[in-house]
């Protein structure tokens, strides 16, 4: 259970001394993107935080999430971030199983309502609330009644953020996002398919250290993290200024590492810490190992036009169209332009005369 | 609506009812002439009419030294604009993605810094066409709204454009967006205003070279 | 790769496009040039710029080694090295696994991670004076 130690107070347990904090406040800051003037700061809140309850439940999701921040083995400082918070509930981590699991759940809420925080990661299936269950409870009530006494909600991964690849068409179980569901709380989304772990522990790491909600952008997304487009921090976009793009995944173009914008690279419209945080400690991303980005923090990814057409590209079969519109545009045509004889003819015959008016209509 | 639905909006459904009212439009216009016909000239021909007609729809282009001096800066600007506006249309990476999409083909694009400077050079010649309309008392007083229409829905593509590329103001999907909205708007609009020249410009040189061509004159 | 008839494919940014040696390498000159002046420490987190493909040991080797190379055990190990140009130094921090989790040039006389803590210090004499009693 949380107890009242401060995390300064923990880590001075654990054995760490003081320069091993300083080391741990200079990485937790380059993990939040922070500049490094703001290490003395941090070290000052981190030494002072409390251990806050963490509640962590998985809907329909398909677990990426969790792997993706539990692949480091502690002591890292992801795993001192988990140190740091006290996990009560989390239903594929922990060893505790059935009835004594949700008991442990419900403990956690009561000892600590209206401070601990709830961790999301998967959609709610709303058309059939028994589409999803834990423990023979549907996630929509389990939700709704978790949230009641959270402090904040963080929303993680795509599906949790914005309904993911359930929500996806014609999506069968009525998907939704966290936000769609719980309207009375703060809620963070931190999306991604799945987020870079350090930008999941990363924003723990904020709300520790300031105990308040990060600065969030239109879609809820702290700014440190998702302030910036994937275009905008990727370092090919010399090639796309200059117009330099790779035409297939292994031409000339590909091998020297030009732009994937003709390969579908949704980096334009796409805004995640890819191009900057990296992944697997900041060994690569999608672009610099040559796939096109996919956009997988942004809403509605997997409908956005298909991951290998372009931006400008349009969704639809649009040549069939404009044969099917020159098709009809020429019937059309040939049957106005008969009519319009058939006026002529009649009008010749009448012997109508062009008068001043009809030279002065507009069209 | 999301930044997202509004982008795919506009690449999908939005883009295709525009495309209909587009080539159903101009298809129709140009029929409705074709159909229409000429007048059977009964007397001898004394020289070829197609080959009046296609070499003045390429000496037209030319314009002879009095109406250049007369109208300097109409033509000027007039062709600094229509070239700039293909070049950026045509010759731009992205736009030529659509292209391919729709034919089957594309063709290799040019630098992108260069179809920036052409785009700002287009715009404010743009701009300055708009000025002139409106200083000049005779193109003033000739002037309705359709002239202004069609101004307003050529530009709008350039500037959008121009703003969806260097992202400034509100969030590239956004922009990507409005450009693309833009660009349809000037579609539905085309087939009803005066911007059918582009097609029908050939027509009329035709039949003018077609004719004094058929007498056996220059034209 | 080459024997099995597979295409040798190494994706590298041309050296001519990506942009971030010289402009770092400036910053650092005047981060030098302030340290000389006011005292004032600069430090750069590396892992905050979005690097092409062999900048990072680009720029790392033009700065090189001088005269001093600390390694710290604390948390897993810590690299502090001098450059080769007195008072830039690189400082990088590894957890237990040998995995970077930090990786930042500071402009200073002595990196703070180097100097001793109070707090360290007072348990330090606490547990000598316990010793020694």
């Amino acid at each position: 259970m949380s107890n009242e130690k401060t995390l300064g107070e923990v880590l001075r347990q654990q054995g760490i001394t003081r320069r091993g904090f300083l080391k741990f406040c200079a990485a937790t800051a380059s993990m939040m993107a922070l500049p490094p003037s703001m290490v003395p700061r941090i070290a000052e809140a981190l030494e002072k935080a409390r251990r806050p309850s963490v509640i962590w439940l998985s809907f329909q999701e398909c677990t990426g999430c969790t792997e993706s921040l539990t692949r480091s083995h502690s002591p890292t400082v992801e795993g001192l971030i988990f140190n740091a918070i006290s996990l009560d509930y989390h239903h594929t981590l922990q060893a505790a199983a059935g009835t004594h699991a949700e008991l442990a759940r419900t403990k956690a809420m009561e000892e600590n309502y209206g401070k601990y925080i709830l961790v999301v990661d998967g959609s709610i299936p709303v058309a059939n609330p028994a589409f999803s269950t834990i423990a023979g409870i549907s996630n929509l009530a389990m939700l709704e009644e978790t949230a009641k006494g959270a402090a904040a909600i963080i929303s993680v991964g795509t599906c949790a953020a914005f309904g993911g690849i359930p929500h996806a068409n014609p999506n069968p179980t009525g998907a939704v996002a966290v936000s769609d569901i719980i309207k009375d709380k703060p809620i963070i989304n931190v999306p991604g398919c799945p987020p870079i772990p350090v930008v999941i522990t990363g924003v723990l790491a904020q709300f520790l250290t300031f105990g308040v909600i990060p600065e969030l952008d239109a879609l809820g997304r702290p700014l440190a993290f998702y302030g910036k487009s994937i275009h905008d921090r990727c370092y090919r976009r010399p090639f796309y200024d200059k117009g330099l793009f790779a035409e297939t995944f292994d031409d000339e173009g590909a091998k020297l590492g030009w732009c994937l914008y003709k390969l579908g690279c949704k980096g334009p419209t796409t805004y995640n810490a890819c191009a900057t945080t990296k992944w697997n400690e900041g060994t690569s991303f999608p672009i610099e190992s040559g796939h096109p980005c996919l956009g997988c923090s942004e809403p509605d990814f997997w409908d956005g036009g298909g991951f290998y057409k372009a931006i400008s590209m349009p969704t639809g079969d649009i040549t069939r169209t404009a044969v099917y519109a020159i098709g009809a545009g020429a019937a059309a045509g040939v049957a106005l332009g008969a009519v319009n004889r058939a006026r002529k003819a009649r009008a010749q015959k009448a012997h109508e005369r062009v008068t001043i008016e009809d030279l002065n209509k507009d069209s | 609506m999301t930044e997202t639905e509004l982008l795919m909006w506009a690449r999908g459904p939005a883009l295709q009812v525009a495309t209909v009212i587009f080539l159903l439009g101009i298809m129709v216009r140009i029929l409705e002439i074709l159909v229409l016909g000429r007048k059977a000239n009964l007397a001898e021909a004394r020289g070829s009419a197609v080959a009046g007609g296609l070499r003045t729809i390429v000496t037209r282009s030319f314009p002879d030294r009095g109406t250049l001096q007369r109208s300097t800066f109409n033509i000027v600007a007039g062709y600094v604009f229509h070239t700039g506006f293909f070049v950026v249309l045509f010759l731009f990476a992205p736009h030529i993605l659509v292209f391919r999409d729709l034919l089957g083909f594309g063709w290799p694009s040019i630098p992108t810094p260069i179809i920036d400077a052409t785009t700002l050079v287009t715009i404010i010649t743009l701009l300055a066409v708009l000025l002139h309309r409106v200083q000049d008392k005779v193109m003033r007083f000739l002037s309705r709204f359709q002239d202004y229409l069609a101004w307003f829905v050529t530009i709008l593509p350039l500037v959008t454009g121009y703003l969806a590329f260097h992202r400034i103001g509100l969030t590239p999907p956004t922009l990507i967006a409005i450009h693309i909205l833009s660009v349809e708007l000037l579609m539905v609009v085309f087939p009803f205003t005066k911007l059918m020249h582009a097609f029908t410009l050939f027509m009329a040189r035709y039949y003018n070279g077609a004719i004094a061509g058929y007498k056996g004159v220059n034209s | 790769m080459s024997d099995t008839g597979a295409t040798e494919f190494r994706v590298e940014a041309g050296a001519v496009l990506t942009h971030n040696v010289v402009p770092l390498l400036h910053e650092i000159r005047h981060g030098l040039a302030r340290l000389l002046e006011n005292d004032a420490t600069t430090t750069i987190d590396l892992r905050g710029i979005p690097m092409a493909p062999g900048e990072e040991e680009r720029i790392i080797a033009e700065l090189g080694t001088g005269e001093v190379q600390a390694r710290m055990s604390a948390l897993g190990p810590s690299e502090i090295i001098e450059t080769r140009f007195p008072g830039v130094w690189l400082v990088t921090h590894y957890n237990s696994e040998n995995a970077v989790i930090g990786k930042f040039i500071e402009v200073c006389d002595t990196p703070q991670i180097l100097k001793a803590q109070a707090e360290d210090i007072r348990e330090g004499l606490a547990q000598l004076t316990a010793q020694l009693a």
